[in-house]
């Protein structure tokens, strides 16, 4: 049988490690996945060196609009820990609190576009929906909907007064349930299983040899979790539970993701009725002694890694971010060996990497003769759906 | 365990439901009293240290001269983040972040605003 190059990418506006896939195919059946990464690049690691700690801040958060808490806390946690500085109670738990309700809205936004991509969109639409309940939460504590700039160097800049956390207590109950109808329907829904069951599996061993974090290797039953394993701000003293699933599939990592939001809710709710007393931040000074530290925090994708450098200066000499994405990437490409063309949106959106917001280009090169033929990501969307519907593959 | 028709009951009662979304601008969703939104100067209380210009990260801050002792920050909200830094940097509350968010204008020079000195008063520009 003829095999095919099947370039996808590299620009993903969306994402924030733009990749570029080359599949190589023969028939409908990948053969062989090649990666290549480095486009998009923004150089927001050099700008770093020349802003002040404040500016880097917000500079590091807009790495990802998704997981920007995440960003700024292991920034922040590193820069503390050059300092020596140990940040208040009240704020390492609400830091934990912005750090779940981003976990809650980055899994729902995922649900969405997990729906999207296979084609029921009625689930897109109904995840992002309730999804506002979390972005107004957000709002009502920080006064941003996304980029809450909620860290500081030394503690978090807005408090949670009494009157807001009862508002919050209230508007989480009615979003558990709609998290618990929408994990009954995406292990039911004929349309979800089949599109997501034994799809493009990672088995454990290699999830481990891969690298994989997060979702991404709990769905393939290795219980990381940095939350757990090192804990940071006030994780050691909430209790939670580190969900898995041994099924290594795209079905595991939506019950991975959706059990996680289950867990996210019984941690603010904890975080919320246990808050401790106190001031929000220790005074932090502008200049930071030379030295260097390596931070992680559990974003939503999985760990993040920061690592500062500084010396005696108020701006950085080194920032190096490791985001979640990257470690992802190679297990995915390496479980869509033996998948279908149809499979690819839905495989690689599984890892989260917020691909599929924007439509790109794809080119089919047939090797032999060097035709090719171009489609669009979201003509490759509607091949998938239209190829599963006309009953291949049952 | 696969069951067919699982999300029917949720599409009917949504059927009856009033819709998620607004009808923009016609009416709109409220802001928290504490959104942040436009950072706007208070003249009287700003001394020109420049502080707020230091610390934004979006360099939307830049100091002018107007004629008073001190070069005063002037503010271009086509780069604001809204990050709200400027009013926390300021020793001296001159930075008020107020829940002003229409903030469209038909060019970039709509969005800038200088402050205006007159005489030993200072008085804001408009807009
Ligand atoms: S709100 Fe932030 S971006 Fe805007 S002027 Fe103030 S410091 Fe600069
Ligand atoms: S920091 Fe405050 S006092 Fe200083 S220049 Fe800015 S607004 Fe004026």
């Amino acid at each position: 049988m003829t095999k095919y190059n099947l370039p996808v990418g590299p620009q993903h506006p969306a994402l924030k490690e733009p990749a570029s896939f080359w599949f190589k195919v023969e028939g409908e059946v990948i053969v062989d996945v090649d990666i290549r990464l480095g486009y998009n690049h923004r150089g927001i690691e050099k700008a770093c060196e020349s802003r002040n700690y404040i500016q880097c801040l917000y500079l590091l958060e807009r790495i990802c609009g998704i997981c920007s808490h995440a960003h700024t806390t292991a920034f922040a946690q590193g820069v503390e820990e050059i300092l020596g500085l140990e940040i208040p109670a009240r704020a390492k738990y609400i830091r934990v609190i912005i750090a779940e309700l981003e976990r809650i809205h980055s899994h729902l936004l995922w649900l969405g576009v997990a729906g999207h991509e296979i084609g029921f969109d009625t689930l897109f639409m109904y995840a992002w929906r309730d999804r506002e309940t979390v972005l107004d939460i957000l709002e009502l504590i920080s006064g941003n909907r996304v980029n809450y700039a909620m860290n500081t160097i030394g503690g978090v800049r807005r408090d949670i007064d009494q009157a807001k956390r009862e508002q919050i207590l209230g508007m989480l109950d009615p979003l558990a349930e709609r998290v618990k109808f929408y994990t009954d329907l995406v292990t039911s829904e004929p349309t979800c299983l089949a599109r997501l069951e034994n799809v493009a599996p990672v088995p454990a061993d290699k999830a481990v040899a891969l690298g994989t974090v997060g979702p991404t290797a709990r769905a393939s039953g290795i219980k990381v979790d940095v939350r757990r394993d090192d804990p940071y701000a006030a994780y050691a003293e909430i209790p939670f539970e580190v969900i898995t699933s041994e099924r290594g599939d795209l079905l595991g990592r939506a019950i991975v993701r959706l059990g996680e939001i289950g867990e996210s809710v019984k941690i603010i709710k904890y975080a919320l009725q246990n808050l401790p007393e106190g001031p929000l931040t220790v005074k932090a000074p502008r200049k930071v002694a030379a030295g260097e530290a390596v931070s992680r925090v559990e974003a939503p994708r999985g760990e993040d890694i920061h690592y500062v450098r500084a010396d005696g200066s108020d701006h950085p000499e080194r920032v190096k971010v490791r985001a979640p994405t990257l470690a992802n990437l190679f297990a995915v490409g390496e479980s869509m060996k033996g998948a279908y063309v149809a499979d690819i949106p839905i495989v690689i959106a599984s890892i989260d990497p917020c691909f599929s917001c924007t439509d790109r280009m794809i080119e089919l090169v047939q090797s032999r003769t060097g035709t090719s033929s171009v489609m669009t990501w979201e003509e490759l969307r509607e091949y998938g759906i239209r190829w599963y519907g006309h009953g291949h593959r049952s | 365990m696969s069951r067919v028709g699982r999300i029917f009951p949720e599409l009917i009662r949504c059927l009856f439901s009033p819709p998620a979304t607004v009808d923009f601008p016609k009416s709109e969703v409220p802001v928290p009293p504490d959104y942040r939104g436009k950072p706007v100067l208070i003249q009287e209380k700003c001394t020109g240290c420049g502080l707020c210009a230091r610390d934004c990260p979006a360099a939307a801050i830049e100091m002018v001269e107007v004629g008073a002792k001190r070069p005063k920050p002037a503010f271009d909200y086509a780069r604001c983040a809204f990050c709200a830094q400027c009013a926390e940097s300021c020793r001296s509350d001159a930075i008020e972040i107020t829940a002003e968010h229409h903030l469209a204008a038909y060019d970039k020079e709509g969005l800038r605003w200088v402050p205006r000195y007159e005489g030993t008063k200072e008085k804001p520009a408009e807009s």
